[in-house]
């Protein structure tokens, strides 16, 4: 065992940190504050894991605290449930996507079900931390949208983060939760950068966040297709589109608050998602939107969406992935009563 | 490379070539030679005890199935022949030490004291669990094979952090030993010298598919060499030597050396649930040479000839055993009550809104239903 060093301080007040380094100082936050939080999983420790999330938790805790497991799925997750019987509060790292799905069995039937199956004597307050979604040229089974399989698991509650802020904060809330929560981390993002404020939370989980307004046309997105959709408004908007857009930040729980009262206000919705489209979270999303805001609807809810097709090999993901063009596309198809003569073209969008 | 390598040497870690045995069918004594480790008679008290755990066992069991054939019970694993392995492995333990079960081990859990109605509440239907498991120290009793085993390693290893004295012992069938989560489970917790006991039952079917069918082993448990983990084979008919071995395993995870393998060779005599029909893979003669190495038989042929049992003691237990049978009759005769809003109690500790969402609605239903009731009777 290493010696523990002192934890390296928090970091008080805004500071800038990419999104890796925010949930970095949200697991090192989370560790101070209470000694039963373990973070273990598959080169976590020594090497601080294959995107440096847990870089220095070992070196700073003790292998005690942040360590390496065998290469072994299902045993993480299964060891992470026995730990909480013994009152930890396990976080645990699956490498990526795909390589999650060895723990599907105890995800969907103990993770999930455990609080239930115990009449509510047990819960297991653990967080697993999936690495998911693409865009980033990862050889096969690494670019894997996943939620839906998690999110269609009564039990567990699936949260993706889009900005280093919500990163930090939605991770101090997953493992302050006793629900087992799935963090999904879009890979896409662990780069990107922003003010983080560790001071005090946002809004609570469970409440989505309007990226931007606008009173038109309601863009849906989460996770990795966030800075996308946020993208596409912009570029909507020099074609005269006020695009409003909303991030879930969680899929379970949903907020259909936010999502149905903009939804309402513009009469027109566009749900993008890097997964596949067919039976998944958009088209859970668009029926949602359907049954509950019909009559203020002015034309169908619209996915755009990852393509039906196994994840791509890296030269084809662009083709794949969903893009400002195909969202574009999508708000023309929403059929503006007073279609202006704008100036885009086929050619404008590529 | 000698640095990645451990310590142990194979022969440490074998299993005795023949399983440990410390009475023979007629009961009779049997001089222990050649096994790996020295394995001690249990003294007399727990021979006693563990006599009268069998025998309120296997009335507990005979009880279960008639139940199912009353309709009170929606389906029922018997552990009918197994009472060494279930009742003599929980004798040995302390409450403080954590038990994993699957849905096969009702008699153990009743060994363990716990209310027998609260047992069978998984297998009545009423609910997944009847009893408290962080109070009982019993995980739920599990059904997808193998699962509760790194539930088990991952308790185990908490247990050691924690300072406790204490093992979890995981419960396992021969079947299941083929499911990757029985290997993820030994080699988690060898790595991390958690102090787990997996506990073999091979009763040499799972469902209809026989052991051959099922490993080319020369053991079960062999298969625990390959993590590092030390083990033994065991007459799983045999209590005396079933609480022999298990102290064994006791005192190695104890004494912090880690995990511990126990293959059980015992045998399944009534069908796999009263649900299945065992004579279609299986003979009759089969079973009845099975019938003539029953572990209760065979003790209570030991402890009367030792003087430590006679007709008076015997016959005291035996109506304890009808007194606790008609007890769980009586009470499972009425239907249990389950409250439909619980379905929505504990999805979450924090509910969703989908949830409420979701709750409100069947809350609607049964209002409406029940003024529509009303208006009938008016
Ligand atoms: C993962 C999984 N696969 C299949 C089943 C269905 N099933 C229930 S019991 C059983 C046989 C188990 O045999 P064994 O492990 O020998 O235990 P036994 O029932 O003999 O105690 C099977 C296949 C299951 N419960 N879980």
């Amino acid at each position: 065992m290493t010696t523990i060093d002192a934890p390296a301080p928090a970091v008080a007040g805004p500071t800038t940190l990419t999104f890796a380094k925010a949930i970095n100082q949200a697991l090192r936050d989370a560790m101070t504050a209470d000694d039963d939080v373990l973070v273990f999983g598959e080169d976590v420790g020594t090497l601080g894991g294959v995107f440096r999330v847990t870089d220095g938790l070992t070196r700073d805790f003790g292998e005690d605290r942040c360590f390496d497991t065998p290469l072994a799925e299902s045993g993480i997750v299964g060891f992470a449930i026995g730990l909480c019987y013994t009152g930890f509060r396990p976080v645990v790292e699956m490498q990526f996507d795909a390589f999650a799905y060895p723990a599907f069995e105890q995800i969907a039937s103990h993770v999930a079900k455990m609080h239930n199956r115990t009449g509510g004597k047990v819960t297991l307050p653990m967080v697993i931390r999936v690495p998911y979604a693409g865009g980033i040229g990862g050889v096969e089974h690494h670019c894997d949208s996943s939620e839906g399989y998690y999110a269609h698991t009564p039990g567990l509650k699936v949260y993706t983060p889009a900005t280093p802020q919500d990163a930090y904060w939605m991770l101090r809330e997953a493992i302050a939760d006793p629900d087992p929560v799935i963090f999904m981390e879009p890979k896409a993002l662990y780069w990107s950068k922003a003010e983080v404020d560790t001071s005090s939370p946002v809004e609570p989980v469970g409440r989505a966040a309007v990226r931007r307004p606008g009173k038109e046309v309601t863009l849906i997105s989460y996770g990795p297709s966030v800075p996308l959709a946020l993208k596409a408004a912009d570029a909507a908007e020099q074609e005269g589109w006020d695009v409003e857009v909303i991030d879930l930040r969680s899929i379970v729980p949903l907020d259909d608050e936010t999502v149905l009262a903009s939804v309402r206000r513009t009469g027109r919705c566009v749900v993008v998602s890097e997964a596949q489209g067919f039976a998944g979270v958009a088209g859970e999303l668009a029926s949602r939107i359907s049954e509950r805001c019909f009559h203020s609807l002015e034309a169908p809810v619209l996915r755009v969406s990852g393509l039906p097709t196994p994840y791509p090999a890296p030269m084809l993901e662009h083709t794949y992935l969903p893009g400002v063009d195909r969202i574009l596309d999508a708000i023309d198809r929403l059929q503006f009563d007073d279609q202006p003569d704008t100036t885009f073209s086929e050619g404008a969008r590529g | 490379m000698r640095d990645t390598l451990h310590e142990t040497s194979v022969e440490a870690l074998l299993p005795s070539p023949r399983p440990v045995q410390l009475l023979d069918p007629t009961g009779a004594p049997v001089e222990q030679s050649g096994t790996r480790r020295p394995y001690a008679m249990p003294s007399a008290d727990r021979l006693q005890d563990v006599w009268r755990h069998m025998v309120l066992g296997r009335r507990f069991d005979l009880q279960a199935t008639a139940l199912t054939k009353q309709g009170r019970l929606a389906v029922y694993p018997s552990s009918r022949g197994q009472e060494a392995c279930q009742v003599g492995a929980i004798r040995s333990l302390t409450a403080r030490d954590w038990v994993f079960p699957t849905y096969r081990e009702s008699m153990a859990l009743v060994t363990r004291g716990i209310d027998p109605a609260e047992v069978l509440a998984l297998l009545r239907g009423s609910a997944h669990c009847g009893y408290d498991p962080l109070a009982q120290r019993t995980a739920a009793q599990c059904t997808p094979l193998a699962t509760q085993l790194v539930h088990a390693a991952g308790t185990a290893y908490g247990l050691k952090r924690r300072g406790e004295d204490c093992v979890a012992l995981g419960f396992i069938g021969d079947g299941a030993t083929s499911e990757g989560d029985f290997h993820e489970a030994l080699n988690f917790a060898a790595v991390f010298d958690a102090p787990a006991i997996f506990f073999v039952q091979n009763n040499k079917y799972a469902i209809s598919v026989p052991l051959s069918k099922q490993t080319k082993a020369p053991s079960l448990a062999y298969k625990a060499i390959g993590y590092g983990v030390a083990c033994e084979q065991v007459d799983g008919n045999d209590p005396a030597a079933v609480m022999a071995v298990m102290d064994a395993a006791l005192d190695h995870c104890r004494s912090g050396r880690g995990p511990f393998l126990i293959e059980a060779h015992t045998y399944r005599l009534d069908a796999h649930t009263n649900a299945d029909d065992a004579s279609r893979y299986r003979s009759g003669d089969e079973v009845t040479a099975w019938l003539e190495r029953d572990p209760i038989a065979r003790l209570e042929a030991y402890l009367r000839a030792s003087g430590l049992l006679n007709d008076d003691q015997a016959n005291a237990v035996r109506q304890e055993a009808e007194a606790l049978a008609t007890d769980l009759r009586d009470r499972m005769n009425t239907d249990p009550e389950v409250d439909p809003m619980s379905l929505f109690d504990n999805v979450f500790a924090s509910p969703t809104p989908q949830v409420a969402e979701a709750r409100a609605m069947v809350e609607a239903e049964m209002h409406a239903e029940m003024q529509a009731a009303e208006e009938v009777t008016r």
